[in-house]
């Protein structure tokens, strides 16, 4: 049981890092900001162009999200798997005592 | 071994509450300049082809355990690196997933295993790019396990317990990630007045800052997984060892 009492608090470590930031910094607009360090390029070589372009750019906010979503789901899908298949082999059984 | 760690995230909040700033993940398409361009693909195109072969080695010759475990290791750089995680400085930046490989396979895999995270990110979603791949590589794939690698080493030898070793080296993984690559823009783009110290100060503040709390959340999920293996994986970490391909001795 100790096992479990230390991923549940670290979980709850992981949950407060993650909602802190609404708490600490309400006006803020957490943009995901590779923009900022392009602005920061642009305020030290204020001529500088990119000379490539992306080959494709997702057409919306909702098809970058379907996207980004997607690589998500299939990372967390192997991972699941995973750890459902080794408890299982860990406990086989619906009624083994552990 | 939980104290330290609440003790060190603790201050780390603290420490950072004042910085106001935006956050930022991989080098854009087009924003190295292509002298710099080639220099890092140059620089990664040796790691790109050893890490190749060691990653064949282990499809090829390893037994299915260890080889799903392989699987499982990317599929966490896959998880991580898709996450975009708000951080206290007001803006939002990605975990890299690269220390739970490297860590238990050793640097070399993730190289491959990484690059093809920033190669579909790259294609697909217009985050990083093609002429920056060689550059995010270096930071990502390369650095971020040699460095989670390393300091796992050194963690365990020097005695700190197994869960916090763990911590330590996606944590310092996840950083060193984003130093690099504000070392690797200060140097193509030094400032006017102070060169390269100058703007590698200002890029750093937006990369290095943002990540401190991200890179905690992402040693956190780390050391959760990486639980699950101690207590479910014993034969496939023993494996591990063996081999040494990883950092070997997951014990304590």
């Amino acid at each position: 049981m100790r096992a479990k009492l230390r991923n549940i608090l670290v979980l709850s470590l992981i949950i407060i890092l993650v909602v802190a930031p609404f708490f600490v910094n309400q006006n803020a607009s957490f943009g995901g900001a590779d923009g900022e360090a392009e602005g920061i390029i642009k305020g030290l070589a204020p001529k500088y162009k990119p000379w490539f372009g992306s080959f494709w750019t997702p057409p919306s906010g909702e098809i970058e999200s379907l996207l980004f979503s997607l690589q998500a789901a299939v990372g967390a899908l192997i991972i699941g798997y995973y750890i459902g298949y080794k408890r299982a082999k860990h406990e086989p059984g619906e009624n083994s005592e552990q | 071994m939980q104290k330290r760690l609440r003790v060190v995230l603790a201050s780390l909040l603290f420490v950072f509450l004042p910085f106001t700033r935006a956050g930022a993940m991989h080098i854009a398409e087009g924003f190295l300049p292509a002298r710099w361009a080639g220099i890092w693909w140059a620089v990664s195109l040796p790691f790109l082809i050893f890490g190749m072969k060691k990653l064949r080695e282990i499809v090829e010759e390893k037994p299915t355990g260890v080889k799903i475990l392989l699987a499982v290791a990317g599929a966490f750089v896959f998880v991580l690196s898709s996450l975009k995680i708000p951080s206290i400085t007001g803006s939002c930046s990605h975990p890299t997933g690269i220390g739970l490989g490297a860590v238990l396979f050793g640097p070399w895999p993730m190289v491959i295993l990484g690059s093809i995270v920033l190669i579909f990110q790259a294609l697909l979603l217009a985050h990083g790019g093609i002429t920056t791949l060689g550059a995010n590589v270096f930071s990502m794939a390369i650095v971020g396990g040699f460095v989670a690698y390393g300091a796992y080493k050194l963690a365990k030898k020097t005695g700190v317990p197994g869960g916090f070793s763990v911590f330590l080296a996606a944590f310092l993984a996840n950083l060193a990630t984003y130093i690099v690559t504000s070392v690797q823009l200060a140097g193509a783009f030094p400032a006017s007045e102070g060169g390269f110290f100058a703007a590698l100060m200002k890029f750093g503040s937006v990369f290095a800052v943002t990540q401190l709390p991200l890179a905690a959340v992402e040693g956190l999920l780390t050391v959760l997984v990486f639980n699950f293996l101690r207590s479910y994986s014993k034969d496939e970490l023993a494996q591990l060892s063996e081999f040494q391909l990883g950092a070997s001795s997951y014990e304590g």
